[in-house]
């Protein structure tokens, strides 16, 4: 390599040669231009993962509305929201006293029904179809379903039992059934998202 | 092989060595692109395409596999989904963009490489197997480009799927159910979109394994140089990293901020606003032509008006259009001949005075015109241009390039690289 650097141009020498300070202009180069292409190939990564995240027409599908004036007390429906079920069920009187009697302490997610409905419908529970443990859909919901042991859900897939407000008894699912963000928008139109 | 001065990989850690004796793949990168791999010390940075190429390859495949997951290949919705990645999926104009303009640059940076093939006869003993593997590359890529500009379904896309199958109806006896069964039908539809995308996510991993190949050829007796003089001493060579990588890191650069403006900036200006316009079977659209990088290709097959016939008689020995067929995959399919062809010993035009000459008053302004041909209409002068143009084009490779390699004098050569770039050298033993 000697009579390589012979070969070199005064101005290469200077580049290749340490300054009193012991640093070389070539260093200073090095990091600049790896720094750039460092920057920038970091900055190719955002729109590579980026590009999989939910598309703008995934999330415009924000809202769904229902209309909850056929359903009867104890009769319950599925609809979708965000392309999951969604279970829209009237209470009836005896199922309410059930899910207030349960003392919320001895519970796994703990929370009253009042903190699962909407005042003044009290008796309408809107939760996802999506069962907490691993996303199967429970049972219930449809006529002649078994509702499980406390009379609300029951997931066939790992054997989840949930109570007439949807909270889990029983079971490995670690979490009440969600219920999703809504509103009434008259007393029989609820607008979900 | 490498020459007998290449510095060998010495692992440092106790985890390289562990790794050298499993997997030598730190030892592989050292001696294809590191401080293992000594190249000719005076690559000027016509030498930077092929490097260049590689990374567009990875542009294309990177992108590519991305575009796949929003698009869905089917008739009745493709065009449909290219409006959604456009428009819904986070930066998918971005990625689109970038791969629509992704390959023009990988066309611009392959014909700068087989151009400076063709100036500094890269394609000569012992190198013609490289160049044999990247004609077959360069086959390769106009394929899968073609199949990639079918996937958006749009007037281009569909008028381009039937004018390029239906360059197959020529060939006699087969040639009609050779287009039906390329198509799958009887004119391009989902059967036909289907298959393109099955063939075009596939093609470019051929390209690859071929691309491997090809540096594999190139790294047995290394790369060739402006002199046209091959190594013969250690002085005549530099490691390739860090000379090269920094060189080609440089360019890479450069392009980079080009591609960038465009993708950006004007990210339409290659394309063809008519495919934009959903596929319409019942109507071409007046002004029908392939993407730019085809051009040249595009005017020797119109190039051709009248058959081939006995004079005098009513005879047709080859129709019109089989001949402009055979001109066109002939065009390109004579450069497998290239090594054979051009019987000069020497290598760069820098020593050919004579094949210079040709070369740049001849075959690039004929490349030019043919190109610029190819994207005008049909019609006059431009049909007896591209006449012109492809009768020399043919010429050049065929007649001119032999003869010119037999009666030239070449300018005398130097000694060695080392005595070209700093005028002395050892004298001869």
């Amino acid at each position: 390599m000697a009579e390589m650097s012979g070969a070199t141009t005064p101005a290469g020498a200077s580049e290749m040669t340490e300054g009193a300070d012991g640093i070389r202009r070539r260093d200073w180069i090095h990091i600049a231009a790896l720094s750039t292409a460092g920057v920038g190939g970091a900055s190719l990564l955002f729109p590579l993962v980026s590009q999989m995240s939910p598309s703008a027409d995934v999330l415009a599908q924000g809202s769904t509305e229902v209309d909850v004036s056929a359903i009867e007390a104890g009769q319950a429906i599925k609809t979708m929201f965000r392309k999951q079920p969604l279970f829209v069920r009237r209470l009836t009187a005896e199922e309410i006293d059930e899910a207030n009697a349960v003392d919320i302490s001895t519970l796994r997610d703990p929370q009253t029904l009042a903190e699962r409905t909407k005042e003044g419908h009290g008796d309408m529970l809107i939760t996802m179809g999506v069962c907490t443990h691993l996303g199967c859909v429970p049972l219930g919901a449809g006529e002649g379903e078994n509702r499980g042991e406390y009379g609300g859900y029951f997931c066939p897939c790992h054997g989840s039992h949930y109570d007439t407000a949807a909270r889990i008894r029983k079971g490995p699912a670690p979490l009440n059934l969600v219920v999703p963000e809504y509103e009434f928008t008259s007393d029989t139109v609820v607008r979900v998202g | 092989m490498s020459f007998a001065w290449a510095k060998q990989y010495e692992p440092q850690s106790a985890f390289t060595k562990w790794l050298d004796e499993k997997l030598p793949l730190p030892r592989l990168v050292y001696n294809a692109v590191g401080a293992g791999y000594p190249v000719p010390r005076n690559l000027n940075y016509m030498w930077n395409f092929g490097v260049l190429a590689g990374f567009f390859l990875m542009v294309q495949i990177v992108t590519g596999v991305v575009l796949a997951m929003h698009y869905a290949a089917n008739s009745e919705v493709a065009f449909g989904t290219v409006e959604h990645i456009m428009r819904n999926v986070n930066y998918g104009w971005m990625l689109r963009y970038a791969h629509a303009n992704g390959a023009s640059f990988f066309f611009i940076v392959i014909y700068l490489h087989i151009f400076r093939g063709f100036f500094y006869s890269s394609y000569k003993a012992p190198r013609e197997m490289i160049w044999l593997l990247g004609v077959v590359i360069f086959l390769l890529m106009m394929a899968t480009a073609f199949m990639g500009y079918v996937l958006p379904w749009g007037q281009m896309s569909f008028w381009g799927a039937q004018v390029i199958t239906g360059l197959f109806s020529a060939i006699p006896m087969v040639g009609e159910p050779l287009q039906v069964w390329l198509l799958g039908g009887f004119a391009p539809d989902n059967a036909a979109l289907n298959r393109f995308f099955s063939l075009h996510f596939l093609l470019p991993f051929v390209i690859a394994g071929v691309v491997i190949l090809h540096i594999w050829a190139l790294h047995i007796p290394g790369s060739s140089n402006p002199t046209g003089v091959e190594v013969k001493q250690e002085s005549d060579t530099v490691p390739f990293h860090p000379y090269y990588t920094a060189k080609d890191g440089f360019g890479l650069g450069v392009v980079l901020i080009l591609f960038t403006a465009l993708v950006f900036f004007l990210p339409n200006a290659l394309g063809h606003p008519d495919n934009y316009i959903e596929a319409n079977p019942l109507s071409t659209p007046a002004h029908i032509v392939p993407e730019w990088y085809f051009w040249p290709f595009y005017a020797i097959l119109r190039a051709f008006t009248g058959d081939l016939a006995i004079p005098f008689t009513s005879i047709v020995l080859i129709p019109a259009k089989l001949l402009g067929v055979i001109a066109m995959f002939g065009s390109i399919l004579m450069w497998f001949f290239l090594p054979w062809l051009d019987k000069s010993p020497v290598r760069s035009g820098h020593y050919r005075p004579l094949f210079r000459k040709f070369f740049w008053f001849g075959l690039i302004p004929t490349m030019a015109v043919l190109f610029y041909c190819g994207g005008a209409p049909a019609e006059e002068p431009f049909v007896i241009l591209s006449q012109i143009a492809t009768a020399y084009y043919f010429l050049h490779f065929l007649v001119i390039l032999p003869i010119v390699s037999q009666i030239e004098v070449p300018k005398p050569l130097p000694f060695s690289i080392t005595e070209a770039v700093t005028g002395k050298d050892k004298p001869a033993e």
